[in-house]
């Protein structure tokens, strides 16, 4: 299993929130895609972020990412700015779909070892072209520590027989597999999954929640990971946040599922949306 | 011996500045196919194609021209493409007409060098000097030994450029430091087989790698592998048969294209049919 992430390392208390948002917004053009939103992630939470299509679910995720502008305040262990993005590779993230060149040549191996490549190692990296120094190893393959990471998040993932298979030549649920294992063997403190179960079978959904669920028991991983099926969240999330554009609700996964008017606003809405895509 | 011609000085210069400008279009070019800008090299080297005309007006060495003006055109148009949000192939396409039309103002201008523009038109490469191919093996070496050093954050990039961008790669610099070396890497590559020919050296060994690579490191290797074989293969047999080399190397490299293309086809093709022939047969 992957180690646990030694935060103390890092100089981050344990106490802290792993991310808070606050009053954050956004907009794409002047229209609105999120309103004001607050919200606080705590350690070893497994959020899972409920709304409709066109609810700012993955707005919202980028904002966290630093890859979307927004207004209000993001802290990630209490840390903004220029602080927050030297922590952001401890975040790992698991898109909706990654668009890659449709023939790229990579293995599995390939895109998984891409997910070892961390702020620390490319300082290395940029020392060792000042230096011109010749490390081969470092520069043409992939260290023993990092290929024996990989086999074991691999392993996690049940892809260790697909390991020098092309990433173009697998299923859309073994691609997104092998997103989560890239994102794992970075050992996260945070992973955030874009709805990553969107078009794959039954039986490869269940194997990807009881990964999740394994890592966030057994390796502390704190998970945000936004859905439609509200069966999934019940049975594996500890927490939920119901948003659509403005967030509804924040807490105990027990009081949504428990409070029927919230279900009934989160299904009239979402029920909303799909007759306002269907309509356009 | 047949091959007597291979002791000449100018068949060696040729075949050292060929391997150089081979392995450094082959290796630039994967990245380029993998983030589908494959006509960069064209749009490059055809601003490449302006700076030479200014170098030959003002009178300075023009391969030190074409470098300036087609490193500073591509870090432009990189920046013009991030603030504008113009989409890649209408970039290239304002990249290959400015660069042109710089040419053509100030070859019409003036008189006289149209010969030596001609034989960057199509590749002279037999024709390189020794100061040639000092210049063009130390800006190989400078190419080939970054893009070794920043071979992972480069994949990531190629791979996915936001995913990258969490992951703490620096994808703007690293961006800016790519176009750079493409631009540099045409450079290199425009008296082996001229600027109308340079996307065939970027885009078409690669293209057949990707074929048959299996992983990154090794559809690398095989793209060098071929480039280099054409580009020897290419400058060799143009002497004897008394055809120029930069259309030799290109049409080695098509055809090598081709004969994967069709040998691929043929195992795919076989392996659909098989099984039903097995069916046929059982019955």
């Amino acid at each position: 299993m992957v180690s646990e992430p030694r935060l103390s390392e890092r100089g981050i208390r344990m106490s802290m929130n792993v991310l808070d948002v606050e009053n954050v917004s956004v907009s794409h053009s002047g229209a609105l895609a999120i309103n004001n939103i607050s919200f606080s992630v705590q350690e070893g939470d497994l959020l899972g972020v409920v709304g409709p299509n066109g609810a700012g679910k993955t707005t919202l995720f980028r904002a966290i990412l630093g890859l979307q502008s927004y207004q209000g305040k993001i802290k990630l262990f209490g840390y903004e700015g220029h602080q927050y993005d030297t922590l952001l590779p401890m975040i790992g993230y698991v898109p909706q779909k990654v668009n890659f060149e449709p023939n790229f040549p990579a293995t599995v191996f390939d895109v998984v070892a891409l997910g070892t490549l961390s702020g620390k190692k490319l300082r290395k990296g940029a020392k060792l072209i000042q230096s011109c120094g010749c490390c081969w190893n470092r520069i043409f393959g992939t260290s023993s520590k990092d290929s024996e990471k990989i086999e074991k998040v691999l392993e996690i993932v049940g892809l260790e027989s697909l390991r020098n298979r092309r990433i173009s030549e697998l299923s859309g649920g073994e691609q997104q597999r092998t997103f989560i294992a890239k994102a794992l063997v970075k050992e996260p403190v945070l992973m955030i999954l874009d709805e990553p179960v969107t078009g794959v079978d039954l039986e490869v959904s269940n194997k990807f929640y009881s990964v999740i669920r394994r890592i966030n028991k057994e390796n502390k991983v704190t998970i945000i990971w936004a859905s439609h099926d509200l069966t999934a969240i019940s049975d594996h999330a500890t927490k939920v946040a119901c948003m659509n554009r403005d967030l509804f609700f924040h807490g105990e996964k027990d009081e949504f599922f428990s409070n029927k008017d919230l279900l009934k606003t989160y299904s009239e809405s979402a029920m909303q949306m799909h007759m306002h895509h269907h309509e356009l | 011996m047949v091959l007597d011609f291979l002791t000449y000085g100018f068949m060696q210069r040729a075949l050292v500045t060929g391997i150089a400008g081979a392995i450094c279009c082959a290796m630039i070019g994967l990245f380029l196919v993998l983030k589908r800008y494959s006509l960069f090299g064209d749009a490059l080297s055809h601003m490449a194609f302006g700076g030479i005309a200014l170098g030959y007006f003002i009178n300075v060495y023009p391969i030190w021209t074409a470098t300036v003006v087609s490193v500073a055109a591509a870090l432009g148009i990189t920046k013009l493409r991030k603030s504008t949000k113009i989409s890649g192939d209408a970039a290239i396409a304002v990249m290959l007409s400015s660069g042109l039309g710089l040419a053509v103002i100030l070859i019409s201008a003036s008189h006289g060098f149209t010969i030596d523009l001609f034989s960057f038109l199509f590749g002279s490469v037999l024709l390189t000097n020794m100061n040639d191919v000092l210049l063009i093996l130390g800006i190989s070496c400078g190419v080939i030994f970054t893009l070794i050093a920043l071979r992972k954050p480069l994949l990531h990039f190629t791979f996915d450029e936001e995913q990258a961008k969490v992951n703490g790669v620096p994808v703007e610099k690293l961006n800016y430091l790519f176009i750079s070396l493409a631009a540099v890497a045409v450079i290199v590559t425009m008296r082996l087989v001229g600027i109308l020919l340079i996307s065939a050296l970027i885009v078409i060994p690669n293209l057949t790698s990707m074929m048959i690579g299996k992983g990154f490191k090794k559809t690398m290797i095989i793209s060098i592998s071929l480039s280099v074989t054409a580009t020897v293969a290419g400058i060799i047999l143009s002497y004897p048969l008394n055809w120029a080399p930069s259309g030799t190397i290109v049409m080695i490299l098509v055809a090598t294209y081709v004969g994967t293309l069709l040998i691929k086809r043929l195992g795919s093709f076989s392996k659909k049919i098989t099984p039903q022939e097995n069916i046929i047969n059982s019955h």
